[in-house]
């Protein structure tokens, strides 16, 4: 093992700045048109979370005015009490952060395993397994939403977090991602010395291809739990009295009389760690998906 | 012996690390999307896995004779094409923005990604607010320009129209980030050619940048195809009620929520399972059509 120990860490792609060629002037220097124009795009973007600001601490009267109010109010902290009176939002909120994080840790785990084998082993059908893999990313799945539930209804995982769990253990998206990914980032010759040592193909995965696959795992963590955080259809369908967090949400929001103050604080609420999660790792999150990135 | 179990471990092993993947989108990825066929053709009316007879082809015969489908298929296509082709439009503008030499360049790149991190749900929810008819914010600018109050919810063609802006409001900036990653890789000695031949900008943009990502537009193309037939939660929440039937007159309901409504409302498994496998033939003729239909433009103009 000791010829292991010292594992080079490949240069994290994400990080990679692209080589400016002042020489000719390409790419261009940006003009303050160019700024003006996505600045623009930048307020767009950035707006209607801002409104929801807003919105989320004004009392119900101010919202129901003409001309808007533009500015936050001191009412944030009370509307956040009412979202957390009027429904269980922190039984939604630890649900789904139940929900995302295990389904991060286990889709990073196995995309990792799988990416492995189609990356760096030699076997047959290799090729075809691959496509196969792939053109799975293609399939609607949301279609498939009937027999799954009829699935989940004989297994007695309705209203169960597992019932959304398991079906998310695995993505075509991660098996694609890791074996480009590990494809690039893992030196043959490392593992034929790994070979020589002695070490077994899972020996070789836990010894030096986790280790090198790190800053990849991390962007495909990143991406992983923001989706399972985000995912709406199938919970709702499935976990009717056990809500995760964008299910309480759309029904605090489809209620007889919408109270937007209310609504719109729960949206803060939903949204705000995510939002911390962009606003630490966004470089590496831009990077994951101009690295090739399609969404799962 | 040991040889025996290092090559044993050598041949067999790999098939060992793809299987939790096979098996587990097999169960619960493929096998729903199959079975979805079977549901199709019985009468499928209770929750209990027991109680369904077969009828054929019954589902679908009513199903090319309901007005409420073809009402929702065609709300899909209209919502699909507002909200798709100005966004791939947009996106590619925003990537020629990013493509320059820029000060603070990874913060005006996550500006223009963070739409697309927020949940459909929230977005959802406040546009509804902005769109709301008395006090929303997009009517108050309206009156400000001496538009009339539009009740968003109201209209077929309003509908469409704020439901294809949340839309594309959540994915204008990945796609971006998607085509400024391949503007990238364009060399750039075929503009420092173009530069000596004097070409402008604009002529640049449109005879060297835009040829050069074809393979990427029309990869965004057939995703926004998959994607954008499937929707959903969007005209769901737009509704601003629990009831799946997209506004009063069904104006904004998709194919795939008239699915939620008779599966999961009208507990009809076995109709809903028709629109399920009828909508997947509409998004795969779709999705090989605008392959097509992208990749010969991209021949016509070599």
């Amino acid at each position: 093992m000791t010829l292991l120990a010292p594992v080079e860490k490949p240069a994290p792609p994400v990080e990679k700045r692209p080589v400016r060629r002042r020489v000719f002037g390409y790419p261009r220097r940006a003009s303050v048109w160019t700024y003006a124009a996505l600045l623009a795009v930048v307020a767009g973007s950035v707006f209607p979370l801002y409104w929801s600001l807003v919105v989320s601490s004004q009392t119900s009267e101010a919202v129901a005015q003409v001309p808007p109010v533009l500015v936050p109010g001191g009412h944030l902290f009370d509307n956040i009490a009412r979202v957390f009176d009027s429904t269980d939002f922190g039984q939604a909120l630890l649900n789904s952060l139940i929900v995302s994080g295990s389904v991060t840790v286990s889709v990073v785990f196995f995309s990792t395993l799988a990416g492995f084998a189609f990356a760096k082993l030699r076997f047959r059908g290799r090729k075809v397994l691959l496509v196969l893999a792939i053109a799975t990313s293609m399939v609607p799945q949301q279609l498939g939403i009937i027999p799954l539930y009829l699935l989940m209804a004989k297994l007695g995982w309705t209203d169960h977090l597992a019932a959304v769990i398991v079906p998310g253990l695995v993505t075509a998206f991660g098996v694609f991602f890791m074996t480009q990914y590990l494809g690039r980032a893992v030196p043959d010759e490392l593992l034929e010395a790994g070979r020589v040592d002695g070490c077994s193909t899972f020996g070789l995965y836990w010894h030096v291809v986790l280790p090198a696959a790190r800053p990849a795992a991390a962007v495909l963590g990143l991406f992983t739990f923001m989706q399972a955080w985000n995912d709406f259809f199938w919970p709702l369908v499935v976990l009717q009295d056990n809500a995760t967090v964008q299910v309480a949400l759309s029904s605090l929001a489809s209620g007889y009389t919408t109270d937007y103050t209310l609504t719109l604080t729960g949206t803060l609420l939903a949204t705000l760690p995510i939002l911390v999660i962009f606003m630490l790792l966004g470089r590496q999150i831009v990077g994951g998906i101009m690295q090739g990135a399609i969404k799962g | 012996m040991r040889a025996a179990l290092s090559r044993l471990d050598a041949k067999g092993s790999p098939y060992l690390y793809i299987v939790p993947f096979f098996l587990l989108f097999g169960v619960f990825g493929l096998w729903p999307l199959l079975y979805t066929g079977y549901v199709s053709f019985n009468d499928w009316d209770l929750l209990d896995a027991g109680e369904h007879t077969w009828v054929g082809l019954a589902n679908y015969r009513e199903l090319l004779g309901d007005a409420y489908f073809w009402n929702a298929l065609g709300n899909t296509l209209s919502i699909w094409v507002l909200s798709t082709v100005p966004q791939l439009l947009a996106a590619l503008w925003i990537a020629h923005l990013l493509n320059h030499r820029l000060r603070a360049r990874t913060s005006l790149r996550m500006g223009v990604l963070l739409p697309n991190i927020t949940s459909i749900v929230a977005v959802t929810i406040v546009f509804t607010q902005m769109f709301g008819r008395d006090f929303g914010m997009i009517n108050w600018l309206l009156g400000i320009v001496g538009a009339g109050p539009v009740d968003w919810q109201a209209n077929t063609w309003s509908s469409h129209l704020a439901i294809s802006l949340i839309v594309a409001w959540r994915w204008t900036g990945y796609n971006a980030l998607i085509y400024l990653a391949s503007m990238q890789a364009i060399p750039h000695d075929l503009y420092e050619a173009a530069d000596l031949d004097g070409a402008n900008q604009r002529q640049q943009f449109w005879r060297i940048t835009v040829p050069q990502l074809r393979p990427t537009i029309m990869f965004t193309a057939v995703i926004s195809t998959i994607g954008g037939l499937q929707i959903m939660a969007e005209p769901l929440l737009f509704a601003g009620t629990s009831t799946p039937t997209g506004g009063s007159d069904r104006q904004f309901q998709t194919a795939a929520l008239f699915m939620y409504e008779q599966g999961f409302r009208e507990f009809r498994f076995g109709y809903a399972s028709a629109i399920a496998w009828t909508l997947c033939l509409v998004i795969a003729v779709f999705a090989v059509a605008n392959f097509l239909l992208t990749r010969r433009i991209a021949n016509d103009e070599k």
